[in-house]
């Protein structure tokens, strides 16, 4: 079986990012970029199931500017076999996304797609559901544990009220959320070795899909910002301040 | 045109998120209609015919919308699109399953986490953690919007009744998934949404039953709901279903209390909006004190029983 993950390249999760003071985004240069978390976790799913002999094979895709080269090499050094870059400068929504994630699955006949829940740039959490209508396939979002069989899966949900199994029939979505499970390091003669993978480079138009995007940003901005108040000495100094001065016990 | 809005509910009773999206759906304009999709649902949708400002309830009822699987949900809701020009649901779990299935469906880009209505086509809504605010225009014919609830209060729910309008449950989308079960935590404390109090624990709680031992005593005493970090749940030491941040749970209670949690971006994203921030911690320079009210440096171990008695 065949497994499709796509990966995003994103600000690193550490960086507190800036907004430009013109409104107009986030401030992007010389900042560090890695391969969207929940991707990690969604790659390592994939090789995982490639070392169990459940999938044979494990292709990486991404959609973004050149340097996305990069988180896929990434990807390859945790273990994908090959990888195709749909070059796309500037932002791009999940739905563009979708469409053209729908034209790989086209050409690439996977039987399971695994991707990140959310980026944690635009946090829209969109992209699997949008593919998985696209495709008029099953999906399961939000995954914790993941059960492959033949025709089916048996995926373990995290919801709002705690967790939910489902069974969905192959071809399937999935999206992983945190506690999938934790993603490798790449060992130096792995990243050695994924500079030889091949990666092969699309565009959209290969695939027919115009980009432009549905909305408009008009404007960014800092949030409402919190400053810090006041250490106090101890429990009774606490709950004294609580009452009197904050109200809220 | 209208508004249709999905409601949340568990087939018993419909969650306040609902009444909360109903207050956006209000500031849109436009007539309201919310849809009830459940099995065996009718006080669902006998409460929700009271909030304020509702044209009609329809209710389709069936096995496949029990547990509002994503397939057969977002067709049913498709199917009901082409009389709405806005469709909306609150951001819980199932509104992000559902929602972006619609949208795609119906060649729209989905604007997710609104926390604010600037006009009927615009929007803000966090990115990157709710470090940057972004207003955006949609350009497409249907707006589709999940809702971020915490930003806004809840619609009234004790009005003359709206119609309650009931509809086929249709079939369109079964058959790709199948329900198996729901293990959900059970507790009788406040949902984490709703509460006015939230005490939350971190990865130095230690343990499980450190967890439970240290914080659950406090917690009964104010009345309040538990919360914890990544680094707690992914330990174990709490359910998933408690996780407050960027990928969890959005709150925003009129006290919280960060007990032994550092004050990562990814947890402050999911707490930030509280009234007021109280953090318990032994470092004196952990960013969580840069947006705690008030702070305690110390041990937590000290602190918590110690308040518990003072309470
Ligand atoms: C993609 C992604 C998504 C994420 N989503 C979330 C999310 O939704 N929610 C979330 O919370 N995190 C999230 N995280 C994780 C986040 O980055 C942090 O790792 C996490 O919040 C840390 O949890 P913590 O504060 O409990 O642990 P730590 O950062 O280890 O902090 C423990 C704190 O306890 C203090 N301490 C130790 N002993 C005591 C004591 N005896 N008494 C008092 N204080 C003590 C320490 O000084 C320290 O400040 C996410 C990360 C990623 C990459």
């Amino acid at each position: 079986m065949k497994v499709l993950v796509p990966v995003k390249r994103v600000v690193d999760y550490n960086v507190k990012i800036r907004v430009k003071a013109d409104g107009t985004g986030v401030d992007l240069a010389n900042v560090k970029m890695s391969m969207n978390p929940f991707d990690e976790i969604a790659v390592e799913e994939a090789v995982r199931l490639k070392e169990a002999g459940k999938a044979n094979e494990v292709v990486a895709v991404s959609i973004g500017p050149a340097q996305a080269q990069e988180t896929l090499r990434t990807a390859l050094a945790m273990g994908a076999d090959r990888a195709i870059l749909i070059t796309v400068d500037g932002p791009i929504e999940p739905l563009s996304v979708a469409k053209l994630l729908k034209g790989v699955v086209a050409d690439e006949n996977p039987n399971l797609v695994i991707l990140g829940k959310q980026a944690i740039d635009d946090d829209a959490n969109q992209t699997g559901q949008m593919l998985s209508a696209l495709l008029g396939w099953s999906q399961a979002t939000f995954a914790s544990e993941l059960d492959l069989g033949d025709t089916t899966a048996k995926v373990t949900r995290e919801v709002d009220g705690g967790l939910q199994a489902i069974e969905v029939t192959l071809p399937a979505i999935v999206t992983a959320d945190l506690r999938l499970n934790e993603p490798r390091y790449a060992s130096l003669p792995n990243i050695m070795k994924a500079k030889k993978k091949p990666l092969e480079t699309r565009t959209p138009d290969d695939f027919g899909v115009t980009v432009s995007p549905r909305l408009r940003v008009i404007r960014v901005e800092e949030p409402a910002g919190r400053t810090a108040g006041i250490k106090v000495a101890g429990v009774t100094d606490l709950i004294e301040k609580l009452k009197a001065e904050a109200g809220v016990i | 045109m209208a508004i249709l809005l999905f409601a949340e509910h568990d087939n018993q009773s419909l969650s306040d998120q609902t009444a909360k999206a109903l207050s956006a759906a209000s500031l849109i304009g436009g007539d309201i209609d919310i849809l009830i999709a459940g099995k065996n649902a009718g006080s669902v949708a006998d409460a929700a015919a009271k909030l304020s400002g509702v044209r009609n309830v329809i209710l389709a009822e069936g096995d496949t919308l029990e547990h509002r699987l994503a397939e057969p949900t977002a067709a049913l809701i498709v199917n009901l699109s082409g009389d709405y020009d806005t469709i909306l649901a609150p951001a819980t779990t199932t509104g992000k399953n559902v929602l972006p299935r619609v949208a795609a469906l119906l060649d729209v880009m989905q604007v997710s986490d609104v926390i604010e209505v600037v006009s009927p086509d615009t929007f803000k809504r966090p990115i990157y953690a709710g470090n940057a605010i972004e207003t955006v225009q949609t350009t497409d014919a249907t707006r589709i919007l999940t809702i971020r609830t915490t930003s806004f209060a809840a619609a009234t729910g004790d009005n003359a009744p709206a119609p309650i309008k009931t509809i086929d449950a249709g079939s369109d989308g079964t058959g790709l998934s199948t329900f198996l079960e729901n293990i959900l935590s059970k507790n009788d404390r406040p949902e984490l949404g709703s509460a006015k109090i939230i005490v939350s624990g971190g990865r130095a709680l230690g343990s499980a039953e450190r967890f439970q031992e240290v914080m659950t005593p406090v917690a009964d005493k104010l009345g309040a709901a538990i919360g914890a970090s990544r680094a707690a749940v992914d330990a174990g030491y709490a359910s998933n279903d408690l996780q407050v941040g960027q990928t969890g749970k959005v709150v925003a209670p009129d006290l919280y209390i960060a007990c032994g949690i550092s004050g990562a971006i990814q947890h402050l994203a999911g707490m930030k909006d509280s009234k007021i921030i109280v953090a318990i911690n032994t470092d004196e320079d952990a960013p969580i004190f840069q947006v705690a009210d008030y702070g305690i440096v110390g041990d937590l171990f000290d602190i918590l029983p110690e308040l518990e008695r003072q309470l």
